[in-house]
């Protein structure tokens, strides 16, 4: 794929595959491209050229509404929350586009995931914590049944404990079957519970590989992890 | 006393109209963050289709409710083919493009109606109610119920509806609300078809009192923004705090100081609110977390 803001090119041809089942990690500096791809992958980004597939069906032309009917939903950076609306109102939303009689069922799990929005499922967004939010953010996107989950730094800007809290039910969507794209800067975590990683560097991959081999090679150590 | 109830009965009437018109702009304000100048238009259709259908003999209810579907889709083509193919473009020169829009459906009425005043009969008769020694018109009672009736249903619309949850998300996020499955064009468009159809109530419900004409909607959406910043800009009840208000200063700016500065009461007013709270009555209080 290749992606341009206006006249910068953001994506020069980056090539990725997310197998079925698997928790994949794109890592890289500020400005590499990472949340690009996640939101031409959405479709809330027009890109220039390329294909996207997913499970051999081309989607690239789908409108991004559309793209969340075939299950690809995307939590952006930043939690992006409806201030003004309630925790509940946020869960309904994520089923926005779905007729079946599982919305009750699947809300229950999510709070069950997420007890602290059980708590507070009155409460407007906007007077939520940041950890709250960004449980919102992931309830409200498994509320559209995601094949794919894009995840677009999920820790950033939370307590420790919390991006502990966070991984480990980013593994427990793996358990359910759910399909993960993780971008993050905090990418030992991210390779750490990653089948596959890849990185990217100023809109090119520069290294794939399964999660732990990332982790402990020696360019990715040196140039990325900071080890 | 009888005066000062006779003022606030016709402060209250025209005061929901401008309720109406601020609520036309709220509508779209919340969902697109644009200021529809061409609000008023919508009052002048309503009121003009609703003549010309009843010239060609079609009954009252009938006529209105075509009037309503007309100014609706004249939201939605607004949007359609002026509003959405400038999309990213900032918020003056949206304001630009209504502002144009507005010019041109007030040509296209002058040509496809004409040039004269025209009135539309009173829903039921023009025997005035007498009440504490203060008169007020049938017709005013319909146009207070109207806009209540309008107010309540576009709440309900809003706070126990999907769609209108889902307007209310796009109004708050338009990314998170397209990630969430929500086709954000077509809510946008929704509300400029709703803002169509509200600004043609009104225009039905105020013609028997106050005539209409194709150049009638220039006033009113001058008014019903003064109303709507009155209020707080993107606040439904602020709008009609605003209108209400607006409408009674009017009526008591009209009644004990001089008629001739009635019309001049709202740019007063938007003078003043500019000046002093630029954020209007129901100021916007923010609850976000940054």
């Amino acid at each position: 794929m290749t992606s341009a803001y206006g006249r910068i090119l953001a994506l020069r041809g980056v090539s990725l595959h997310v197998p079925r089942g698997e928790i994949v990690a794109l890592v890289g500096a500020n400005g590499a491209g990472k949340t690009t791809l996640l939101r031409v992958i959405s479709g809330v980004q027009p890109f220039l050229a390329g294909h996207i597939r997913l499970a051999g069906e081309p989607i690239e032309r789908l409108a991004a509404h559309r793209r969340v009917a075939k299950g690809i939903v995307h939590v952006p950076e930043g939690r992006q929350v409806f201030g003004p609306l309630s925790i509940e109102d946020h869960l309904r939303l994520g089923a926005y586009l779905r007729r079946d009689a599982g919305i009750a069922g699947d809300m229950a799990r999510v709070y069950a995931l997420f007890p602290r929005l059980r708590e507070r499922r009155g409460a407007a967004a906007g007077t939520l914590s940041g950890g709250e939010q960004q449980m919102l953010a992931i309830g409200r996107a498994l509320m559209g049944r995601p094949k794919l989950l894009l995840l677009d730094e999920p820790s950033m800007g939370l307590a420790p404990v919390l991006v502990d809290e966070i991984f480990d039910v980013i593994l427990r969507l793996k358990t359910a079957g759910i399909t993960v794209l993780l971008v993050e800067q905090n990418a030992v975590a991210a390779l750490a519970i990653a089948d596959r990683g890849y990185v990217i560097e100023t809109g090119r991959i520069v290294h794939v590989g399964a999660g732990r081999a990332l982790l402990e090679d020696p360019a990715v150590q040196a140039s990325y992890l900071g080890l | 006393m009888a005066e000062f109830l006779q003022f606030c009965f016709s402060g209250l009437t025209v005061g929901s109209v401008y309720a109406l018109v601020a609520l036309g702009f709220t509508v779209i304000y919340n969902a697109s963050n644009v200021v529809n100048f061409a609000q008023g238009e919508f009052v002048m259709l309503g009121g003009m289709v609703t003549v010309a259908l009843l010239a060609a003999s079609v009954p009252l209810p009938v006529a209105g409710v075509a009037a309503v579907f007309v100014a609706a889709l004249v939201g939605l083509a607004l949007h359609r083919l002026a509003i959405e193919p400038a999309r990213g473009s900032s918020p003056v020169e949206l304001i630009i493009i209504t502002i144009g829009a507005s010019i041109f459906i007030r040509g296209v009425a002058q040509v496809v109606f004409d040039k004269q005043f025209h009135k539309l009969p009173a829903f039921s008769g023009d025997a005035p109610i007498h009440m504490l020694g203060a008169t007020i018109l049938p017709q005013s009672l319909w146009v207070l119920g109207g806009a209540g009736a309008i107010v309540i249903g576009l709440h309900l619309f809003s706070e126990h509806t999907l769609v209108g949850k889902a307007a209310a998300a796009t109004a708050a996020n338009r990314l998170a609300a397209r990630l969430a499955g929500i086709d954000t064009t077509a809510i946008v468009s929704l509300s400029f078809a709703l803002a169509g159809a509200v600004g043609a109530v009104a225009g039905i419900l105020i013609t028997p009192i106050t005539l209409t004409s194709y150049n009638a909607g220039t006033l009113l959406a001058l008014k019903g923004f003064a109303a709507g910043m009155l209020g707080g800009m993107g606040k439904p009840l602020g709008a009609v705090l605003g209108g209400l208000l607006l409408g009674l200063a009017e009526a008591f700016g009209a009644g004990y100081v001089s008629s001739a500065y009635k019309d001049g009461i709202a740019f007063i007013v938007i003078l003043v609110v500019l000046l002093s709270l630029p954020q209007g009555l129901l100021g916007k209080h923010s609850a976000e977390r940054v």
